[in-house]
C-alpha cells in the first residue's frame, strides 16, 4: 500500500455564474466523493493551497532570486491536494475517477516514494 | 454509524435560502442604491466555501461560516468603498439579525422551508417595485430574491445572458436613481404593490410549469421557487391576505398534478387522460387549505377563479365527473375580470366538454387571429383535439401541423407529432 498524491489544478472555479443551489451541489458532489475515500479508509488527508500570495524562489551560482507567484492566472496552478492510499496506480486511478473535479479542470496523480 | 453521523451535512437549499437572507440584510445596511453590492458580497462568500470546502470539508456549523465571511467581505468592501460609509455596525447587526433567523432551527417542510426574514419581506417589495418595467421585475426578482443564475433565467424566457444582464442592471440604477425606500409598503399602498408582487410570482411559475423549450416539460426549480415565495407570503403577518392564499392555493393544485402530467418513458400526459390517483395528496390537501383561507372576506380575484376551477378538477375523479356547467361558468367571470385569448382558449376546453367538440371550435373561433397567441401551440393544438373528435381528420392534420410550427418543448413536440400521424392514418383511413 502506497500513497498517492492526487494534484487538483485550478480550481473549483470559473463559477462566478452559477446559482446558489448549483454552488452547493458542486461542494456536495466534493463531499460525497471525499466521504465515500475517508469511509474506504483510503483517505490519508486533504488541503487546499492559498490561492495568491505565493513565492517563487530560484537559486543559480549562490543568487537566489525571490519572485511572487504562481497566481491564479497561470494556467497550471495546484489548487489542492487530497493524499490517498492505494495499490497501485491502477487503484489510485480508479478512485480518482469518481473525482467531480475531472468535470473543471486537471487532476494529477503521483505516488509518494516510500523507498527510503 | 457514529461515524457517519459526525460527518456535517448541509441541509438542503441551504445557499439559496442563506444567500436570500444575506443579500436582504445586506441591501438594508448598505441602502438599495447597493443591491448590486450586497449581492456580489454574498457571491463571493459562496465561492469561498466552493473553493475550501472541497478540501476542507463542510465545516461544522456552515451557516456560521457563511455568515462570518460575508461579514468579513462586506467590512472589507466597505473600507475600500468610498460611496459608503460609517455602515459597519449597520453590516454587523442586520447579518447577525438573518443569522439567528436561521439559528431559529429547520424548517419543517425543508422543501419549502416557509419562512422569511423581514428584509427578505422589503427586498421582494423592492424587486417587484411597479416603477419597474415588468420584464426587470421579473429578472430581477428571479435573480436578487430567487437566487437564479442569469444563464437560468435567459433559458427560462428564451433570452440572451446579455440581454438579462442588462435588464437586471437597468433596474438596479432605476433604483438607485430613484432612491426606492428599504420597507414593506404603508397600508394604502400594500394592497397595489402586492398585486405586482404576485404578478411576478405568477408569472414565473407558469414559466416554469410550461417550459417552451429542451427535454423537461416542466422548470420544477422555478415552480417550487415561485410556490416557496407565495406560500412565505402568506405565512408573513403583513402579506397574509385572501389573494395570496389563492395564488398559493393555484400553485399547489398545479404543483400537485405534475406526478400525472409525465409517463414513465417522459411523455406528455394530458389532464384527461392523467391518471389522478398519482396527483400528489400533499400539495392537493395545501391547495385546499389555502383556498378556505382565500376565501375569508369578499376579495374575488383572478387567482381565486383559477384556484377554484382547478379545486374542481381536483375534486372530480376525472372528466366525466367533473361539473363542466360551473366550470365554464367560472371561466366566464375570469374573461370578464381578465379578458385574454389565454382564459378564453381554456373556457373553449371546457366548452367542448359541456357542449361537445362543436361548440368549443366555435369559441375557439373568436380568439384564433388574435395576435397574442399567433404563436401559441395550444391553440391550433386544442383545434386539432376538437376536430380528431368531430372526425374530421383532415383539418385535425392541418391544425397540428400548424401546432408544431409553434414553440414548445420536446416532449409536447414529440406528442403533437403522434396525433399528426394519427391524424394522417385517419385521413387515408376514410379516403379509401
Amino acid at each position: 500500500m502506497a500513497t498517492y498524491m492526487f494534484l487538483l489544478y485550478n480550481g473549483p472555479d470559473d463559477f462566478d455564474n452559477i446559482s446558489p443551489e448549483d454552488m452547493q451541489g458542486v461542494i456536495e458532489r466534493y463531499k460525497a466523493w471525499g466521504d465515500s475515500l475517508e469511509k474506504a479508509g483510503k483517505l490519508v488527508g486533504s488541503n487546499k493551497l492559498v490561492d495568491e500570495e505565493g513565492r517563487v524562489m530560484r537559486g543559480r551560482g549562490g543568487n537566489i532570486t525571490i519572485t511572487d507567484g504562481p497566481f491564479s492566472e497561470t494556467k497550471e496552478l495546484i489548487g489542492g491536494y487530497f493524499a490517498v492510499n492505494a495499490a497501485s496506480y491502477e487503484e489510485a486511478v480508479e478512485l480518482a475517477k469518481g473525482c467531480p473535479h475531472l468535470d473543471y479542470g486537471t487532476l494529477e496523480i503521483r505516488a509518494i516514494d516510500e523507498d527510503h | 454509524m457514529p461515524d457517519e453521523r459526525s460527518i456535517p451535512q448541509l441541509v438542503d437549499h441551504l445557499f439559496r435560502r442563506e444567500s436570500g437572507r444575506m443579500v436582504a440584510a445586506l441591501t438594508r445596511s448598505f441602502g438599495t442604491g447597493h443591491l448590486q453590492l450586497a449581492e456580489e458580497v454574498v457571491q463571493d462568500a459562496l465561492l469561498q466555501a466552493l473553493r475550501r470546502w472541497p478540501f476542507h470539508g463542510v465545516p461544522d456549523n456552515p451557516v456560521a461560516w457563511l455568515y462570518r465571511v460575508a461579514r468579513n467581505l462586506a467590512l472589507d468592501r466597505l473600507r475600500r468603498h468610498t460611496l459608503i460609509r460609517g455602515k459597519e455596525d449597520a453590516v454587523r447587526e442586520s447579518l447577525s439579525l438573518a443569522a439567528s433567523a436561521s439559528r431559529a432551527g429547520a424548517p419543517p417542510d425543508a422543501r419549502l422551508d416557509g419562512e422569511i426574514t423581514d428584509d427578505q419581506l422589503r427586498l421582494i417589495f423592492l424587486c417587484c417595485h411597479p416603477s419597474i418595467s415588468r420584464d426587470a421585475r421579473i429578472a430581477l426578482t428571479l435573480k436578487t430574491v430567487m437566487g437564479l443564475s442569469v444563464g437560468e433565467i435567459a433559458g427560462a424566457f428564451l433570452s440572451k445572458d446579455t440581454a438579462i444582464s442588462q435588464r437586471i442592471t437597468r433596474a438596479q440604477r432605476l433604483i438607485r436613481k430613484r432612491k426606492f425606500p428599504f420597507e414593506v409598503p404603508p397600508p394604502d399602498e400594500l394592497p397595489a404593490r402586492l398585486d405586482a408582487v404576485l404578478e411576478v410570482l405568477y408569472l414565473a411559475f407558469n414559466e416554469g410549469y410550461s417550459a417552451f423549450e429542451g427535454e423537461q416539460l416542466v422548470r420544477v426549480d422555478l415552480c417550487a421557487e415561485a410556490l416557496r415565495l407565495t406560500t412565505c407570503l402568506a405565512g408573513s403577518p403583513p402579506t397574509d391576505r385572501p389573494v395570496v392564499h389563492a395564488l398559493a392555493s393555484l400553485m399547489r393544485f398545479q404543483m400537485s398534478r405534475l406526478p400525472a402530467r409525465v409517463d414513465s418513458s417522459g411523455e406528455l400526459v394530458r389532464l384527461a387522460d392523467q391518471d389522478r390517483s398519482l396527483w400528489d395528496p400533499a400539495h392537493l390537501r395545501a391547495g385546499f387549505g389555502h383556498l378556505d383561507l382565500a376565501a375569508r372576506g369578499s376579495e374575488q380575484s383572478v387567482y381565486h377563479l383559477q384556484a377554484i376551477i382547478a379545486a374542481h378538477h381536483a375534486s372530480a375523479t376525472g372528466t366525466e365527473t367533473t361539473d363542466w356547467a360551473t366550470v365554464v361558468g367560472y371561466f366566464d367571470q375570469l374573461l370578464e375580470m381578465h379578458p385574454s385569448p389565454i382564459v378564453a382558449l381554456n373556457r373553449a376546453v371546457a366548452v367542448a366538454h359541456l357542449h361537445g367538440p362543436s361548440a368549443g371550435l366555435e369559441a375557439i373561433e373568436d380568439i384564433r387571429d388574435h395576435p397574442a397567441v399567433a404563436d401559441y401551440y395550444l391553440l391550433p393544438a386544442t383545434r386539432g383535439e376538437l376536430l380528431s373528435r368531430l372526425d374530421r381528420p383532415f383539418q385535425a392534420a392541418e391544425a397540428f401541423q400548424e401546432a408544431l410550427e409553434g414553440r414548445c418543448s420536446a416532449p409536447v413536440r414529440r406528442f403533437l407529432e403522434r396525433r399528426l400521424a394519427k391524424a394522417k392514418e385517419r385521413a387515408v383511413a376514410i379516403s379509401h
